[in-house]
């Protein structure tokens, strides 16, 4: 608590009807690459635009650095980076003029400015292309210049939306080496995503399912929640000829409760009844042509899992609402959201 | 004023940058006043005129010869059968007919009233008027010269002028003022240094801050510490430098093209052009918040133009317009800055004679500034 940098409680956003962002506390610690993950529409802009002090909450407490939100949002916008999830630079002007221009937005002094552009240029490796104009800069060389703009006034926490959306997968990966870089010199990251892979690479996560937060907690603390692989199954991957074709056929056995298609492999969440033989028997596979082995549930089986859980609680919901004698309330099927400080 | 020198700089990076602007600011307001200047033409001249002569004696060749030296009409021919008289008028290839009546000369030198029938093609109203008032004239001058000629000899006249002949008892002397030779170019091109002024500055300012908003960068520049008053001045300022040398060019081009001399004094013309500046500048704010797209914008621009060329009294004179639609015209900043433009360029009128003027641009000025502030401030917020 003491060392969080972001302090996020009971926070909503709502848009007229529209409930954006609904009842979510976590905390951010110093130093840490935090990830808000979620479907399109999930909240997770709304989220961020809450935090950089743009968007007013509707209910509920954030800080950012101590400084209040609503109230004190002029002395957040000075010390945090803001890297919008489209191309927001001036086409126009040149690298250069670009990080002159956001320099003395920051209103930093001109040598000042000019030591801050050697550090940006040096640690995005961008001083080939200063004098190019930006709209002609390829994608991933954009993103390198948003993030220069970002950081230019060596902000203490830097938010990050969808930064990768768009780039190949190279520019992805030195723009994640990067991240890497500063979150080691105790910059502290908030980033959106929806690449799972990027997930994994964060130091904290949260899941945000339709404006409320399903999860949140380390990578591996998520992976081990129990509604995730819940008591009495197992998690297997299923390597068979034919995936796709296989996916449907072990989707009707019995005691197989989730199959979900994994590159060329099946993820199967299976009862602890279900045998090994059985399996490979009722799909007519022997061991020689198909392989199954135990494996860990990955971020990706998480939200999948979580998300299921919240639909089909949602489902039953309305079904109890337009059905008022059906008595029975589902059992909540996902865990209470963890917290990450 | 947080972060309004780096805005302001770089909206110069971005006139610099992209010639398209450069060209909207200098060179198409020039190439439009001298469209307008040149093109408008209000006096009403040689009007196609198809004859019809029943008479074909003196009197009746005399009135014709009459017709033709007005420099009004001008007889496009003379037909001989009723038939190719209407067709000359249905083709539209002669707006005036006139026919003269059979046995018009020996009518006349009987003492008989005489009528002539003069058609005329009403569906360009102008230049109806035009040829209705100059039929009008025409037949009283001839009657006056005929009377004229008889009632000499009379003993009791109306009226003699200095030589003791008999003449009519009024005679008006008018004398054309700030404009005798009546080219309309004295009076369109100070309404039209008026009317750029506020093309450009409206539309330039609600695209620079419309343009913003849908690349993102209004978004990104939201995020940053830059101030309201910061962001707004450095975003207006620059496009109202642009919009003075607009003025200053489009002026000489009035002097030294058109020859319209100013007659009042320059400085407090260019004082309430800054004036006007601030009121084009507060309607291209308006439009840049009530705007998402830079196409919306153009729209916006537009519909706000529109009143602004036509019913601000540049092209039509206010007076004649029904009421509602005069009242109207009070709530356009143009009308009083043209009103005012005419007054100093050809009127040589002071600041005490245009004070009505001046006080309804003020007004202007404050309520679309007001309303233009506090929208953008809603959308900051």
């Amino acid at each position: 608590m003491i060392r969080a940098v972001m302090d996020v409680r009971d926070i909503s956003r709502h848009f007229g009807d529209l409930v954006a962002v609904d009842h979510v506390s976590f905390q951010v610690e110093r130093g840490a690459i935090f990830g808000l993950l979620g479907p399109n529409g999930s909240g997770k802009s709304t989220m961020i635009r809450m935090l950089c002090g743009v968007l007013e909450p509707t209910s509920g407490q954030a800080s950012v650095l101590g400084y209040d939100v609503a109230r004190d949002a002029e002395s957040i916008k000075r010390r945090i980076g803001y890297m919008s999830q489209s191309f927001s630079l001036y086409a126009d002007l040149t690298a250069r003029e670009n990080l002159e221009f956001y320099g003395r937005i920051y209103g930093l002094e001109p040598a000042r400015l000019a030591e801050r552009m050697r550090a940006v240029e040096a640690l995005t490796s961008l001083d080939g292309h200063l004098d190019q104009l930006a709209g002609t800069l390829s994608g991933g060389w954009k993103q390198r210049l948003a993030l220069a703009c970002a950081l230019i006034h060596e902000p203490e926490v830097l938010f990050l939306d969808e930064p990768t959306a768009g780039i190949d997968p190279v520019a992805r990966r030195d723009l994640w080496d990067l991240l890497f870089a500063l979150a080691g010199r105790g910059v502290t990251l908030f980033v959106t995503t929806h690449y799972m892979d990027e997930a994994e690479r964060c130091s904290d996560i949260a899941y945000i399912d339709n404006g409320e937060l399903v999860v949140c907690g380390k990578p591996e603390d998520v992976k081990r929640l129990s509604g995730v692989t819940p008591q009495g199954t197992r998690r297997w991957e299923l390597e068979a000829p034919g995936p796709a074709e296989t996916l449907s056929r072990v989707r009707k056995i019995e005691g197989v409760r989730d199959a979900t298609l994994f590159g060329q492999a099946i993820h199967l969440l299976v009862s602890n009844d279900l045998s090994e033989a059985t399996l490979l028997a009722k799909l007519n596979l022997s061991s020689d042509t198909a392989s199954l082995r135990p494996i860990a549930a990955t971020l990706e089986d998480v939200f999948v899992t979580l998300t299921r859980a919240t639909q089909e609680r949602l489902a039953a919901h309305s079904d109890a609402a337009s059905h008022p004698k059906g008595s029975i309330a589902p059992a909540k099927v996902n865990p209470e959201p963890i917290s990450a400080a | 004023m947080w972060g309004f020198q780096a805005i302001f700089l770089k909206e110069f990076s971005h006139i610099r940058r992209e010639p398209a602007t450069l060209l909207f600011m200098f060179v198409i307001p020039v190439i439009q006043t001298l469209i307008f200047g040149f093109a408008i033409q209000t006096e009403i001249e040689n009007i196609p005129t198809v004859v019809y002569d029943l008479d074909g004696r003196q009197h009746g060749r005399e009135l014709i010869e009459s017709f033709a030296n007005t420099r009004t009409f001008q007889i496009v021919d003379r037909v001989l059968d009723e038939d190719s008289f209407r067709r000359y008028l249905t083709s539209g290839r002669a707006k005036v007919g006139v026919r003269i009546p059979p046995r018009f000369s020996e009518r006349l030198m009987r003492g008989e009233q005489v009528d002539v029938q003069v058609l005329i093609d009403g569906s360009d109203s102008q230049v109806a008027t035009t040829a209705l008032n100059s039929t009008n004239l025409l037949g009283i001058a001839r009657s006056q010269q005929l009377v004229r000629a008889m009632i000499d000899r009379l003993p009791i006249v109306p009226a003699r002028n200095a030589v003791g002949r008999a003449t009519l008892p009024i005679e008006m002397r008018p004398r054309l003022l700030y404009n005798p030779d009546l080219q309309s170019s004295h009076f369109f091109v100070p309404g039209l240094v008026g009317i750029i002024l506020q093309l450009v500055t409206l539309f330039l300012t609600a695209f620079a801050i419309v343009r913003e908003r849908e690349l993102g960068t209004l978004e990104q520049l939201f995020v940053t510490p830059v101030g309201r008053v910061g962001l707004l001045l450095g975003k207006l300022i620059p496009y109202a430098i642009v919009g003075f040398l607009e003025a200053l060019i489009v002026l000489n081009v009035m002097i030294y093209v058109f020859g319209v001399p100013v007659h009042g004094g320059i400085p407090l013309l260019l004082t309430l052009a800054n004036l006007f500046l601030l009121c084009s500048l507060g309607l291209g704010l308006l439009v840049s918040t009530l705007a998402r797209t830079q196409l919306q914008a153009m729209q916006f621009a537009f519909l706000l133009m529109l009143p602004s060329v036509l019913l601000s009294g540049f092209v039509f004179p206010r007076t004649s317009m029904p009421l509602p639609i005069y009242f109207v015209t009070f709530a356009i900043p143009a009308t009083y800055f043209v009103e005012i433009l005419r007054g100093i360029v050809l009127r040589d009128a002071d600041f005490a004679d245009l004070i009505p003027q001046v006080i309804g641009l003020a007004i202007c000025c404050v309520a679309i500034l007001a309303l233009s502030l506090s929208r953008f401030r809603k959308q900051l917020a």
